[in-house]
């Protein structure tokens, strides 16, 4: 994926090029909001990654820009700011997610894998499958091979939001936001709790995990013969 | 400045000024008006006397002719009193009467109406009288002249304006006593408070205006005052505090996570070694970061509602999500979590700092409900949440061992955690965030004992 990062404190920079060529990206690196802005007009990216603040040209004008010029490449926004407010405000700014710093690598990885797969046609699959897993987001059902599985309705959110990012790490935070629109951070580790409960529903008793834990990152459900 | 600009520029003085400035033209006006009044009413009198002898004259003259109203008039001047009489006869002598000197112009003129002239009584007086005057032609070309003698008005006159005097005087003498006293007091009150705030501008947090007994406009502005202060000074401990704990909490876990790098580095180069460090270290800072978001978090919302955040919200579905989303880890600690409350309790609040306040405290009460030497049988969590009167209360209730009262309010405060718990994860933040999301909803938090176990209870007014 061709993704360019616009930040610049060099010594992140630098460490974000190298840990995104490593998982299999193509990152460019822009030092300033201007030539952030240059980049963007004269190539296209699969994500962009905008530090709110920057030199020359603010973060948020520059994502504000690009939107004005008609270009909609998925827009993950960092900052050093990370209330409900600033997060709010960088969103009504046309950027599609936000992560605050400090962030963990795997986390902002994972952010740009699913954000860059938004794009993909198809999103409107009314059911999603993931081995013999399937979910039907129309009818609430949820089956394994022949069984019906019964889940509570925020653990259907739960499984669809997996789902729907199969293949993807997805991290407790993301879990945390998108099903449970909460952006804060619960002391104790709740959603693996949750994890756990809704792994012990569509995989206990069957040959083949779906659920997987990924260390140090998240979970995410893929088909294991894949 | 000089003393006395000093002096003219108080309010004191000015209003002093104001008030003596008014009381004598309110004085001067009261004085003037009774003054002519009366001054009107004495000389309609003497008019009224003048027409009645003048009337009994007249009628003498009917009588007798020219000669009774001669005697007459010359028996009236041997009597002492105020009035005056004159006769002359066609060559201007006079033929009787008590007068010695008139101006000779004024026995020429005759009208309806009195005059007023200055007169000799005796002869060689030095001083003139002034009488009012009204003279009549007689036949034979004679001329009466019937009068009476009016110094008693001028003197009234004269008390009246003396009196005027002395009273201006009285105003001064009042307007400089009320400016005394309230240069006295008010200035005095004033001041003492330009003094205590200096002395609070300088650093003393710790001073506080007088409140007399008195319950006046300066006793109810220097409560005022009082409260302010105290909520200052309650910021201003509140950021003590905090700093102070920032620089024990924070500083801790850094010289840990600098010590386990440096000493990793300083002994042998083993990959696992490495490995097991760093990933510590991760975890180190992961937790500093926690502690200073949350730290961010409340001093965030103690500074004043989030933009944005606040909106129409329904406490019930607030915490029945959060409920929702402890149910699993309450289960799996083996506590009973319950959830009693009114169908919709609808307010102004943001859904996002009640649901992370809540969250805290379900996180506390399933943490520590079975802590302690002797925890309960069947551990229960109970949240409730109902409208009372114009309150929405929730409340969190364990049947755990409880905080002992004398710390419970301690525990609102910043990075405290009572000694048992410093074993359990957690910065110690969790009911800061509380107290400072129930203050940013006008709210409160309070602790209470379930019997046993704890009770945290958070009242949100319901605003109209």
């Amino acid at each position: 994926m061709r993704i360019l990062l616009v930040e610049d404190d060099r010594e992140t920079a630098s460490y974000l090029i190298k840990a995104l060529r490593e998982a299999g990206h193509v990152p460019d690196h822009a030092a300033d909001g201007e030539e952030g802005g240059f980049l963007v007009d004269s190539n296209k990216y699969d994500v962009i990654v905008v530090d709110r603040m920057l030199p020359k040209k603010d973060g948020l004008t520059l994502v504000e820009e690009t939107r004005r010029k008609g270009n909609d490449t998925p827009v993950l926004i960092l900052s050093a700011l990370g209330q409900v407010d600033d997060r709010v405000t960088g969103l009504r700014a046309g950027g599609d997610d936000y992560l605050a710093k400090p962030y963990a690598f795997s986390e902002l990885l994972a952010r740009i894998e699913v954000l860059a797969r938004r794009r993909k046609p198809g999103e409107a699959e009314t059911v999603l499958k993931v081995g013999d897993l399937e979910l039907d987001r129309l009818s609430h059902l949820v089956r394994r091979g022949d069984v019906n599985i019964p889940l509570q309705p925020r653990e259907f959110r739960l499984l669809e939001y997996l789902m729907k990012h199969a293949g993807q790490v997805v991290t407790r935070t993301m879990l945390l936001e998108n099903v449970w629109d909460y952006h804060f951070d619960p002391q104790t580790n709740v959603i693996d709790v949750h994890i756990s409960r809704l792994r012990s529903k569509i995989d206990k008793g069957f040959a083949e995990p779906l659920l997987h834990t990924v260390r140090g990152a998240g979970y995410m459900v893929r088909d294991g013969v894949r | 400045m000089t003393a006395f600009g000093k002096v003219v520029r108080t309010t004191a003085f000015k209003l002093s000024a104001v008030y003596f400035f008014v009381f004598t033209m309110f004085a001067v006006v009261f004085v003037g008006w009774i003054t002519r009044e009366t001054d009107s009413f004495l000389t309609q009198q003497v008019r009224d006397t003048i027409e009645a002898e003048i009337g009994v004259l007249a009628d003498e003259g009917l009588r007798s002719g020219l000669t009774g109203i001669v005697a007459a008039i010359e028996q009236r001047s041997r009597i002492p009193g105020a009035s005056l009489y004159v006769v002359t006869d066609s060559k201007g002598r006079v033929v009787a009467g008590n007068v010695t000197e008139v101006p000779p112009a004024l026995l020429k003129m005759s009208g309806l109406d009195p005059v007023t002239v200055p007169y000799k009584r005796l002869e060689g007086e030095a001083a003139h009288h002034i009488a009012m005057v009204q003279v009549l032609p007689l036949p034979n070309n004679f001329r009466m002249l019937v009068g009476r003698d009016i110094s008693e008005i001028e003197r009234i006159r004269d008390v009246v304006g003396r009196a005027t005097i002395g009273a201006v005087g009285l105003l001064i003498l009042l307007a400089l006593i009320s400016w005394f006293f309230v240069s006295r007091r008010v200035l005095k009150r004033i001041d003492s408070v330009t003094a205590t705030s200096r002395r609070i501008m300088a650093g003393d947090l710790s001073g506080r205006l007088e409140v007399t007994p008195a319950g006046d406009e300066f006793d109810r502005l220097a409560e005022n005052l009082n409260t302010m202060l105290d909520r200052i000074e309650h910021l201003m401990h509140g950021l003590k505090d905090v700093s102070d704990n920032i620089a024990h909490d924070l500083k801790t876990p850094l010289t840990r996570l600098r010590t386990r790098v440096e000493t990793t580095l300083a002994g042998p180069e083993r990959t696992e070694t490495y490995r097991a460090a760093l990933e510590a270290t991760i975890e180190e800072s992961d937790q500093l970061i926690r502690t200073f978001n949350a730290l961010l978090m409340i001093a965030r919302v103690e500074a004043g509602s989030p933009d944005g955040a606040i909106g129409p919200i329904d406490i019930s579905d607030i915490t029945a999500e959060v409920v929702e989303f402890y149910e699993p880890v309450a289960e799996e600690a083996g506590v009973a979590l319950t959830l009693t409350q009114d169908a919709a309790l609808p307010m102004e609040g943001s859904r996002e700092l009640i649901s992370q306040a809540l969250a805290n405290l379900l996180d506390n009460a399933i943490k520590y409900v079975k802590s302690g030497d002797h925890p309960p049988a069947a551990p229960t969590v109970a949240v409730e949440a109902r409208r009372v009167g114009e309150e929405i209360v929730v409340s969190v209730a364990d049947n755990g061992p409880g905080i002992p009262a004398q710390e419970r309010t301690r525990v609102l405060q910043r990075f405290v955690r009572l000694e048992k718990s410093r074993s359990q994860p957690g910065s110690g933040l969790g009911l800061s965030l509380v107290d400072a999301v129930a203050r940013l909803h006008h709210g409160t938090v309070a602790m209470s004992d379930a019997g046993p176990g704890l009770v945290v209870t958070l009242r949100f007014p319901v605003q109209t």
